[in-house]
């Protein structure tokens, strides 16, 4: 047989995406109508937050427009990370209805195939709601913007969209054991995005170093927030958010072990 | 080639019984059991062979199927595949076979048809030559021609599995495993599926493994019958050797069944 | 018996062997419920934990004492499927958008009624299997996440009862959305922005006394209060003496208004569905 050159999984994952698009514009009402749904859904978030500032006035010395902007960078996270890693989250359907018997029969990395085979693109609804928080955030919090505040953001957004990749990976992982009870995971992806609106910090001592050194939202959020509002110099926290990126190995170790469960217990 | 040589697989089952008590004494205690699912299979099948995999539900065919295409690790015993171990290379082994699943689709439901063959032909990296011949080849055996461009959920079964056919020999497997191919189609279906795969193995000398319920589909395509019951193999031979106890061979098999009381 | 009385009688036994089979099927996903019972219990603990930190903030701008925003707050967990309304079931939507509502409607009960009990049904067994470990929990916990026993006799008494009747005003309002589903191609939409709304006008984003004093008079007129504020508020005293009867009264109309609504849609719906064929 003649060797041929094997398509990147970058551009796989493109013509993966591009099906999800001809797919979703196959249903447009549909489609509009869930995302805006997803950005009706995030407003309860802010007003929730509007309102408890409206009676307090600020919480442990952090303003509304301060919390908005801790806020708004963890919900983009959390929405990009849905969107990519929607395959992952929705994994315990395609378990049960044998679609991942297919991904092990075909020549490619079945995370790869995971994930492509859902992209949930109506999280823009979501990612729409976060921008507005975020543009307001920003506008009235008093940060002064410079590169290196730009950056931090970027990274923080890097850092936290790989976070949940991370999460969404387990939950998949924990897929090949059971299908029954896995929804303490939603404590570590509904209840990030839920209480990361508020500064890690406000849970107190012991809720900063679970997210510290456990599952690492602070590095993503408590940390480099500190920087970007002034409340350290220290450029070391700017960096910080990248660090969480390696989070991504442990959960990937564990989706390998789950794997060659699945392939000796069959499910 | 393939070989299977004393292949063993167990399963672990949770026990789930109905009524009330039960269900509230389960709800303190799970019980389970084991279900052995393969006895010592062993089976070599060559080349360009036609093989009919046949048992009762439950006997262990999506099983074997599952573990010769790369799937399911066995418990114990050796199984290789044209020289591969098909659960330890799994990206190299399955490049090579070709899995049709008749309940299940591959086919991305909301778009054309050819929108999920290209997908397929980059998944399999198929060179652009090779792509085109297969494509060529199998819309005119499969009649395909009017249908590549009409998204999958529109398709009658008839016409889907047609294009599940075609999606699964793209890039030119040298071994195909059919699950319940002609499972719900009508009859005009039903001889094309079987008359398409009977010219692709005469064509291609493609092995071709299919597990069925329809006997119908064992007389037309398969020259060798293995049939399996509790786990175990019970009759490894011709079609002759079934046809033996009469013409019709959905009574004689379910005279096999019986006699060997599974 | 008259035959009106068999019929009613077995129109009851329907329903109770629904039940009965919602029960037994709860029960057997134990890590199902394990799992939701420690969600549930982090759900509530961050929650007071976020309230701690505003009030040691603020003290002053506390609209009730703390002991009471924990039993809210637990409470809330404790009895989520009773109240939220977007629990609601994907089989009656599933029914409804693929047309198999047809083979429902060829049954001798009424379709509004069925799935009333059933949610109902629903809704009680996977409280109930929850509730206990969450209650028996949270009692033991440290002051200040301590939940607190009812403020009196009383009140626990009006708690029970104030609970089912929000229960059933939760019910009711879903029946009002599984019947507008007959008129929509995509439901998903609805229920989303439905259930957002609700989730924020019944208190569970955060509870009622924190709105400012305008709003949460108007809040408190709306049904979304009947269903979780009510009973919440009961138990820990918030809601005491006259008042109590005032709002089991407002549950009452408010229950009897939304069935009358989902009713009346419900019959546009069937006649809709039966003249197209679904």
């Amino acid at each position: 047989m003649e060797k041929t050159k094997k398509i990147s999984g970058t551009k796989l994952y493109r013509r993966y995406l591009s099906i999800h698009v001809r797919s979703v514009m196959q249903y447009k009402a549909s489609f509009w109508m869930t995302t805006v749904g997803q950005f009706l859904t995030s407003l309860n978030m802010l007003l929730g937050v509007y309102f408890m500032f409206r009676r307090f006035g600020s919480v442990k010395g952090y303003t509304f427009s301060e919390v908005l902007l801790c806020s708004s960078i963890m919900l983009m996270e959390y929405s990009l990370g849905e969107c990519i890693a929607r395959g992952f989250d929705t994994f315990p359907a395609m378990v049960r209805k044998g679609g991942f018997d297919r991904v092990m029969t075909r020549p490619r990395s079945a995370v790869l195939q995971v994930l492509g085979s859902n992209i949930e693109l109506t999280r823009v609804g979501r990612m729409a709601m976060a921008v507005v928080m975020f543009v307001y955030g920003i506008s009235h919090s008093g940060v002064h913007w410079n590169v290196g505040r730009v950056v931090t953001v970027i990274f923080m957004l890097i850092g936290g969209t790989a976070l949940f990749c991370g999460i969404f990976l387990i939950y998949a992982a924990l897929c090949f054991y059971t299908l029954d009870g896995l929804e303490f995971m939603n404590i570590l992806t509904d209840g990030a995005r839920e209480y990361g609106k508020y500064p890690v910090n406000l849970y107190g001592k012991r809720m900063l170093q679970f997210c510290t050194f456990a599952v690492p939202y602070a590095l993503v959020q408590y940390y480099p927030l500190t920087y970007l509002t002034g409340r350290s110099d220290n450029l070391f926290t700017m960096f910080l958010p990248l660090l969480a990126t390696v989070f991504l190995i442990p959960c990937y170790l564990l989706w390998r072990v789950g794997l060659r469960h699945y392939q000796s217990s069959g499910s | 080639m393939i070989v299977m040589k004393n292949i063993c697989k167990t399963y672990k089952v949770a026990k789930r019984n109905a009524g009330f008590k039960e269900a509230a004494r389960s709800f303190l205690r799970r019980e389970t059991e084991t279900v052995t699912a393969l006895d010592h299979v062993s089976f070599t099948i060559h080349d360009g062979e036609t093989v009919g995999y046949i048992g009762p539900n439950g006997a262990g065919k999506s099983t074997t199927v599952k573990i010769l295409s790369g799937i399911l690790t066995p418990d114990s015993g050796e199984c290789l595949v044209d020289g591969r171990v098909p659960w330890k290379n799994r990206i190299r082994h399955v490049a090579q076979i070709g899995v049709v699943f008749g309940q299940r689709s591959q086919l991305w439901w909301d778009v054309p048809v050819i929108d999920s063959f290209e997908l397929l032909r980059d998944i399999y990296s198929i060179p652009s030559d090779t792509y085109r011949t297969n494509l060529d080849e199998m819309t005119e055996l499969l009649g395909l021609s009017e249908i590549l461009r009409t998204p999958t959920r529109q398709l009658s079964l008839g016409q889907r599995m047609r294009c599940e056919l075609a999606a699964s020999l793209l890039h030119s497997p040298r071994i195909l495993f059919l699950d319940e191919p002609t499972i719900g189609l009508d009859a005009v279906s039903k001889i094309a599926v079987r008359d398409f795969i009977v010219k692709r193995n005469r064509a291609h000398g493609t092995t071709v493994i299919l597990t069925t319920h329809d006997m119908q589909d064992i007389e037309a395509i398969t020259q060798r019958i293995i049939l399996i019951g509790k786990g175990k193999i019970l009759l490894d031979g011709g079609l002759e050797d079934i046809k033996r106890g009469g013409s019709d061979i959905d009574h004689t098999v379910a005279e096999l069944y019986r006699s060997y009381e599974i | 018996m008259t035959t009106a009385e068999i019929k009613k009688r077995g129109a009851y036994q329907k329903y109770a062997s629904f039940f009965r089979l919602r029960f037994v099927m709860g029960l057997q996903y134990r890590a199902a419920a394990l799992a939701g019972v420690v969600t549930q219990f982090m759900w509530g603990f961050m929650e007071i934990k976020v309230f701690l930190a505003f009030e040691q903030s603020n003290p002053a701008a506390f609209p009730m004492t703390f002991g009471q925003l924990a039993a809210y707050e637990w409470l809330q967990q404790a009895f989520l499927a009773f109240f939220m309304a977007w629990m609601m079931e994907p089989e009656i939507f599933d029914c409804i958008t693929d047309g198999n509502v047809s083979y429902e409607l060829c049954r001798p009960v009424d379709l509004y009624n069925m799935w009333f009990a059933r949610s109902m049904a629903l809704r009680l067994s996977r409280g109930l299997l929850r509730c206990f470990p969450i209650l028996i929990v949270a009692a033991l916990l440290p002051e200040p996440y301590r939940l607190m026993p009812p403020c009196n006799p009383a009140a626990a008494v009006w708690f029970v009862i104030t609970m089912l009747l929000g229960l059933a005003v939760t019910v009711a309002l879903c029946m009002i959305i599984y019947m507008l589903t007959f008129f929509t191609v995509s439901s998903l939409g609805l229920r989303l922005v439905f259930s957002c709304a609700v989730e924020f006008l019944q208190g569970a984003v955060i509870p009622l006394p924190f709105f400012p004093p305008t709003l949460q008079r108007i809040m408190e007129r709306l049904p979304f209060a009947s269903m979780q504020n009510v009973p919440l508020l009961i138990y820990s005293g918030s809601i005491s003496g006259a008042a109590i009867w005032r709002a089991a009264g407002l549950q009452i109309f408010w229950l009897a208004a939304l069935i009358l609504i989902g009713k009346t849609i419900g019959r546009y719906a069937m006649k809709k569905t039966t003249v197209q064929g679904g």
